[in-house]
């Protein structure tokens, strides 16, 4: 019994000791949903309710009145997080309708990405990976989200291979009999394709 | 001394006990018999039978122990894992933000589970939790289903809420986590299971002792585009433009099944980390109650062993003594 109150004790400085716990988990100042947490009370009264992700997440800054001199990338993979809040002049990002700049103050906007080149460009230096296809979000506050699925460094790739893989995906094309080999076999043609002028361009 | 008065007034009713306590003690003096009687009728437990458990309770403790080094390695494994995929999820809730009490009439419930036991209540949590927003979310045309992934889920949601099941997939970790798993199992669930709302309750992992049940939601393009149109928390949503040739409905289908399978892959790999956790704390506590056992065991093992030794002597003076005087 004494062990239990031990660590009961033990545990309140230890989460107010780790109130940061993690860099990428801040819990927000804002508290969670206060309408579900009302319709949860009344309806199951003896359990807590649960957590939400807004109370997980740093609130966003509001639109400000005038352009910020630097845009605020996050560049998210599930592997990990490329960019977190990082400050850089300009972004150019694949989207489907082609390569596409975004400098601070740009209008807010949802693109789809291809596989294609893209690169921040901070200052003087240029950071290029390839993505293979995701989601940006641009936010009116000059907040931009990249969310891809794969991102490697363009220096990261082997061109013979590159070569190869549209060799395949090429005659994959010429021999699949069924509509899903067709569309999988075109997917292949296209990312490979990209790749190979991400190397070349 | 008191054990020895106590013994001469035995000797003074001998007549009427029995002899067979004096000569079993006298034929096995090394090996005591199960049930062993002392002066008038006082029992001790046998050593051997506080021998044997001695031995199976020593046992338990370096089972568990090895069972808490074990979740302590996975655990470190999959929690770098979990940090790196925790930005995941942040754009989309930044872009539609969060609505727990959206008023749906089909929603779904994701529980995910473990397969494996013996990691504390997170799994009972987790179904609570459930069976919680199932209970939210009823009213006329209002309908819940389950999805269920991990055993321990299943066999608590099977019992009595069996029909309100539509999915259940086991076996997740056989391999390490990866997104390309996790997105094969979003495709499913997204073909399979019509849904206004999809809710995904999991153990978000805070730290090695601390485990918090968490519900996200993702909503249908057509409950999204409903709420943007009518104003509130996604009403800036109109605001966005929308690049390419598709059509915003489109769009928001694909933005729908990517932040799906985004905030699945972030949900499996946290429940991951919260289950070697609360692994590690059952095994802990676990093999502290063994060492505890085995310290009470080893007093009253003394105890028998200095008990029947006492009786022994106390036997062997009291015969001597007799036969001089």
């Amino acid at each position: 019994m004494l062990r239990q109150a031990s660590r009961l004790l033990a545990r309140a400085p230890i989460l107010a000791a780790r109130a940061r716990p993690f860099s990428t988990d801040l819990p927000a100042a804002q508290s969670a949903d206060a309408t579900f947490t009302e319709a949860w009370a009344k309806v199951i009264p003896n359990m807590d309710p649960p957590k939400t992700p807004l109370s997980f997440m740093q609130p966003r800054p509001p639109t400000p009145s005038s352009i910020p001199s630097k845009l605020t990338v996050n560049f998210v993979l599930p592997y990990s997080s490329e960019l977190a809040t990082k400050e850089v002049d300009m972004v150019i990002v694949p989207a489907t309708t082609g390569q596409m700049g975004v400098l601070p103050g740009h209008v807010a906007t949802i693109a789809e990405l291809k596989p294609g080149v893209l690169s921040v460009h901070e200052g003087t230096e240029v950071t290029k990976y390839f993505v293979s296809s995701g989601f940006v979000f641009i936010h009116a506050n000059s907040f931009a989200d990249i969310i891809a699925v794969e991102a490697v460094p363009l220096d990261q790739l082997d061109a013979n291979l590159v070569q190869k893989g549209l060799a395949d995906f090429t005659s994959k094309l010429s021999s699949g009999t069924t509509d899903l080999e067709k569309a999988e076999a075109q997917i292949g043609i296209d990312v490979h394709s990209a790749l190979n002028s991400a190397l070349t361009g | 001394m008191a054990m020895a008065a106590l013994r001469r007034e035995g000797r003074r009713f001998a007549p009427l006990i029995s002899p067979r306590p004096i000569t079993a003690v006298r034929s096995s003096p090394i090996a005591p018999s199960h049930e062993d009687e002392g002066p008038i009728g006082v029992r001790y437990i046998s050593t051997q039978v506080v021998r044997n458990r001695m031995k199976s309770v020593k046992n338990i403790q370096k089972i568990t122990k090895a069972m808490k080094m074990v979740a302590a390695s996975k655990l470190r494994a999959v929690q770098t894992k979990a940090e790196n995929s925790r930005g995941l999820w942040q754009p989309f809730t930044a872009l539609l933000g969060d609505l727990p009490s959206v008023d749906v009439k089909k929603s779904v419930v994701v529980t995910i589970s473990s397969d494996k036991g013996l990691c504390g209540g997170i799994n009972s949590t987790s179904v609570k939790i459930s069976k919680g927003i199932h209970k939210l979310n009823s009213g006329p045309e209002k309908e819940t289903k389950y999805v269920i992934l991990g055993e321990k889920a299943k066999a608590q949601l099977i019992r009595d809420s069996k029909k309100d099941i539509e999915l259940i997939i086991t076996e997740l970790q056989k391999n390490p986590l990866n997104y390309t798993q996790v997105s094969v199992l979003a495709d499913e669930i997204l073909k399979n299971v019509e849904f206004d709302a999809l809710r995904i309750v999991f153990n978000k992992f805070h730290s090695v002792v601390s485990f918090v049940p968490t519900v996200s939601t993702v909503l249908s393009p057509e409950i999204v585009e409903r709420e943007a149109e009518s104003g509130g928390k996604l009403g800036d949503l109109d605001n966005y433009e929308v690049e390419g040739g598709e059509t915003k409905g489109e769009i928001l289908q694909n933005l729908a099944e990517f932040q799906f399978s985004c905030v699945m892959f972030n949900a499996v790999l946290e429940n991951a980390c919260s289950e070697q956790g609360a692994r590690m704390s059952a095994m802990d506590s676990s093999s502290r109650n063994a060492g505890d056992m085995l310290d009470r065991l080893t007093l009253t093992y003394n105890r028998t062993r200095q008990a029947s030794i006492t009786t022994e002597l106390i036997e062997i003076i009291s015969g001597a003594s007799a036969l001089e005087g």
